[in-house]
């Protein structure tokens, strides 16, 4: 049962073949057991008793096709009733007196809330490894990172803890773990999902979005997440739509731009292989493959590094020890305090990156880096725009290598940022991006490591991605395949 | 040497919204610490900011009312430090793109014994919010934090360097004070800090085009304190200078017990805010649409309403400037005239500048609070003028009204009548009171004979008090020169 797709405990629980209550305790049970540590905190009195509601609205046929669906958010995302950490010492054991709006629209469709999951230190990080609740494991190689910051999200649907999660993508965070654990996520277009509730990271690159195993189950969850949200001024005003609407259309004639950016020094060649023999697989479905150019590519790194931590420096202002979260015990004044809560409370990668955007906003260095890295930006964004008049949608790879050893890269910060190449520049424009597994690669372990293809759409395109993605997995098997360890 | 003393001036006004700038919880003074406060203004964990629109329309409001530029797209930045009553760690304000650009206020300043025109030039007026308070008393060692506060919306008004005295700078105020007031976009509550200046202070020699150093005094929240805040510390850098010593720029507090102003930190300290546009805010757009809309429903400012008075009653500059200084004084005084009669203008205006306004002034209260409406005044001003009662007398019958706090409409006659208060107009009464007065003083008509015209006066202030005030006076006069041939 737990290697089921959503859409199939969907197709279950409306003939009565399991109910939401059964699906919830055989969830809990898998994590109770599970070594992934992929939960950062659980109620399952309350996950029960959101199940027997489910039940109940199932027995008075007032249901929608996610009705009694388990399902896990990111620990990036508050609740009620389930604390609300970001992964950080700074908020162990916080209580949000709300409810993210994301959580807020998954409750109204009567989905059984499982937990929270484990992800980086306030969503910074590529590996999982920078949580205050410890590192993550990939459920394909238990010695491997599952990718991050969403890497409690990956390896709870990939492991058969979750049939559905939540994810926040500030720079490739719902993407890359998407690849390194074999799923499917999505991160749609800026301003799609509310961002309300959702702890900011960089408040102009978050964004919310779903993961599951495959592109039906995206959509699906993409359709009760999405909408606009008036208590977030960023989100947009647009009439709410189906995005399963296009998921049959025939893709035909579609014209895929590959971006030479994305096949140059770098790129493994195990995931290479795996992602050309997607776009093989397209062909055979009838789309033209079309080389392109995204030249401020190797851009999108200093720009992000720059942006991204000016944002976050200002938005981790409020973690001050004075209404809640961590406070230091001992302190001699209130600078002290300050001090040593901060010091306490965030973990090295966040220190790192409050001091980088402290230092880029500072006054006589914020027109050489932030100005300049928003000149950038818009550039970046124009290169997409003058992509998608040769093309329909953009593939290449999602990471540039398969998942790599935990403990292999976490004194090595840079080498970890040089891992995000090729989804930051979709976060700076702001475009929706997926991934899709593709394949398996052998990174240097000889083991076997998910490889994920990226598929990038102009603005508000996720049903015509989720149409490509779901054709894809039509004709092939790659999204079937589980992992062993859970 | 001369000196001239430059004075620029940053007002912060509370907006008169019914919630705060980002979020949607009540702005109520005096409440229980923290019960104000919204998740939002507590800065929790996945909070947003949302811009509240009346905010907007008000500063949209100021900004036409002062002939200023609505900017058509306006920027929210972050201006980043810590402090334990700003709960985000960053005040969100506007920096380089504000939303009110120039315009001006004009006000009339007494100077050297005269009345003169004044026009201090606007820089610039922002969307901002308020932090909250830190209470060091009552915590025994540790300090309260109360948010009720936080998140309220202040327009930040500055002008340029255009003042050039504490009496200017008062006036700027007050003028400032009573627009805001008179737009309704701020209760000008001083007391409750909705209406505070900082001042921007220097001095240079006369003639010099460069300015001095200057030092802002913060958080003046009266009048007095902006008056008294600016004179110490003119003298204070004018001492300085020249006891050979050089003005730091600085920030400085003004102390109203020792009335002085101390450091509270120097440009070196200075704080490095950080400003960098808000990304969980897009532009303020504003369409013309709604500026025009805006326009359309603002009411008659008082430039106009000055122009007009002029204009259509005849009163002086100066009575039109004095009865539009607050929309209470102008509407209470079209009233008067309303049901006095156009040819009651001046009179009407001379009232209200007189006896309406120390009898106000001494009360302490608003001239809504008076206890004579504007049509028991209408009905004593028609006494004056058809002969009922003297000027004199009608002050007398004035001060009854105010105590009498009656809401009859004929309380003027009513006390006019039961006083006996009436003047006595009837030739025979006066001719008796005439009479017995040059037969009691025989001396003072003798001299009026030889010549004393000063005697004639006193015959007129012995008839005048024998008939207690109500002798008609101009009909005495005449009556009295007829007796003395």
């Amino acid at each position: 049962m737990h290697t089921h797709t959503l859409t199939e405990l969907s197709a279950q629980l409306k003939n009565k073949q399991v109910s939401a209550t059964e699906l919830a305790q055989l969830y809990l049970h898998r994590i109770a057991a599970s070594t992934l540590n992929a939960f950062t905190g659980m109620n399952p009195e309350l996950t029960l008793e959101q199940a027997k509601d489910a039940d109940a609205r199932i027995a008075r046929g007032d249901v929608t096709p996610l009705t009694g669906i388990p399902l896990a958010h990111k620990d990036i995302f508050v609740t009620r009733g389930w604390p609300s950490t970001a992964g950080s010492k700074m908020l162990a054991g916080y209580n949000s007196p709300f409810d993210a709006t994301v959580v807020e629209q998954f409750r109204k469709v009567g989905m059984v809330t499982l937990g929270k999951l484990n992800c980086d230190e306030f969503a910074m990080g590529s590996a999982n490894e920078n949580s205050f609740f410890g590192a993550v494991k990939n459920p394909w190689d238990t010695g491997a990172v599952p990718g991050g910051s969403s890497g409690g999200s990956a390896a709870a649907v990939a492991g058969g803890l979750t049939p559905a999660a939540t994810g926040t993508d500030t720079g490739g965070s719902i993407r890359q773990p998407a690849a390194l654990c074999g799923i499917t996520g999505i991160k749609p277009t800026y301003g799609r999902v509310s961002r309300y509730g959702m702890i900011a990271f960089a408040s102009s690159l978050d964004q919310g979005g779903p993961m599951a195993w495959t592109a039906e189950d995206c959509a699906l969850l993409l359709n009760a997440m999405a909408g606009f949200d008036a208590r977030d001024s960023t989100s947009i005003e647009r009439e709410p739509e189906d995005f399963t609407r296009h998921l049959t259309d025939d893709i035909k004639g579609l014209k895929i731009g590959v971006p030479k950016e994305y096949f140059g020094e770098g790129l493994a060649s195990d995931v290479e292989q795996a992602v050309r023999n997607a776009l093989k697989a397209y062909e055979k479905l009838g789309a033209t493959l079309i080389d392109i150019s995204l030249p401020k590519t190797s851009l999108s790194i200093p720009v992000y590094y720059v942006i991204a931590p000016a944002e976050a420096s200002s938005n981790l202002s409020r973690f001050d020890g004075v209404r809640y979260g961590h406070r230091a015990t001992d302190y001699a004044d209130l600078a002290d305090m300050y001090r040593k809560t901060r010091s306490e409370g965030f973990g090295d990668e966040v220190k790192r990156r409050i001091l980088v955007g402290t230092y880029v906003l500072s006054h006589g260095y914020y027109d050489a880096y932030y100005l300049q890295a928003q000149k950038i930006r818009r550039l970046i964004a124009q290169d997409f725009q003058q992509a998608f008049a040769r093309c329909d949608v953009i593939m290449g790879p999602v990471a540039p290598t398969v998942a790599w050893d935990l403990g292999s890269k976490v004194n090595d910060p840079v080498a970890n940022y040089l891992a995000d190449i090729y989804t930051l520049s979709t976060s700076l424009a702001g475009l929706p991006g997926m991934s899709i597994p593709v394949g398996f690669g052998q990174g240097d372990k000889n083991s076997k490591r998910p490889v994920g293809l990226q598929l990038i759409g102009n603005y508000f395109s996720e049903a015509k991605l989720l149409n490509i993605a779901y054709q894809f997995q039509q004709a092939t098997d790659w999204h079937t395949r589980r992992p062993h360890a859970s | 040497m001369q000196w001239e003393v430059v004075i620029g001036l940053e007002t912060h006004a509370q907006l008169t919204t019914q919630s705060k700038i980002f979020s949607g919880a009540p702005i109520a003074f005096g409440a229980e610490p923290n019960t104000q406060a919204c998740p939002v203004d507590l800065a929790l964990p996945g909070v947003l900011p949302v811009l509240n629109k009346g905010a907007v329309e008000r500063a949209i409001q100021f900004g036409l009312a002062i002939g200023a530029r609505i900017a058509p797209m306006s920027v929210f930045a972050r201006k980043n430090y810590f402090y334990p009553d700003l709960p985000k760690g960053y005040q969100i304000s506007q920096f380089e793109i504000p939303v009110v650009q120039g315009g001006t206020i004009s006000f009339a300043v007494e100077k050297d014994g005269k009345t003169e025109m004044k026009t201090v030039h606007l820089t610039r007026a922002h969307l901002e919010e308020d932090a909250g308070k830190s209470l060091h008393e009552d915590y025994h060692g540790m300090t309260g934090i109360d948010l009720n506060r936080a998140g309220t919306p202040l327009l930040e008004i500055v002008t340029e360097p255009d003042m050039r005295s504490a009496t200017e700078a008062v006036a700027y105020a007050k003028a400032l004070h009573a627009l805001v007031v008179w737009l309704g976009v701020c209760d000008g509550n001083m007391q409750e800090g909705s209406f505070r200046c900082d001042a921007n202070v220097s001095v240079r020699p006369v003639g010099q085009k460069e300015f001095g150093t200057r030092c802002e005094i913060k958080n003046l929240n009266s009048f007095r304190f902006l008056e008294e805040a600016i004179n110490y510390e003119v003298r204070r850098q004018i001492e300085l200078i020249e006891e050979g010593g050089t003005v730091v720029q600085e920030t400085r507090l003004y102390d109203p017990d020792k009335k002085e102003t101390r450091s509270m930190r120097s440009k070196e300290d200075a704080m490095d805010y950080r400003y960098f546009p808000d990304p969980d805010l897009p532009p303020l757009v504003i369409a013309q649409a709604w500026i025009d809309r805006v326009k359309t429903s603002l009411p008659e400012l008082p430039g106009a309403m000055r122009e007009r008075f002029v204009k259509d009653y005849g009163l002086p500059e100066y009575d039109a400037m004095v009865l539009t200084q607050s929309k209470g004084m102008a509407a209470y005084f079209e009233a008067v005239v309303a049901a006095a009669g156009r040819e009651q203008a001046k009179p009407a205006a001379n009232w209200m500048m007189g006896d309406v306004a120390s009898t106000l002034n001494r009360e302490g209260i608003e001239i809504g609070e008076s206890p004579v409406s504007a049509e028991q005044l209408s009905l004593l001003l028609k006494r004056i003028a058809d002969g009922t009662i003297s000027n004199k007398i009608a002050k007398e019958v004035f001060a009854a009204m105010w105590e009498a706090k009656s809401s009859s409409a004929a309380l003027a006659d009513e006390l006019i009548e039961s006083k006996g208060l009436k003047q006595i107009s009837d030739t025979g009464a006066l001719e008796k009171i005439i009479d017995d007065v040059l037969a009691a003083n025989a001396k003072s008509v003798e001299e009026y004979k030889s010549g004393k015209e000063k005697a004639f006066n006193a015959l007129i202030g012995q008839a005048m008090k024998a008939s207690k005030g109500k002798a008609n006076p101009a009909q005495l006069t005449d009556l009295l020169k007829q007796k003395l041939g």
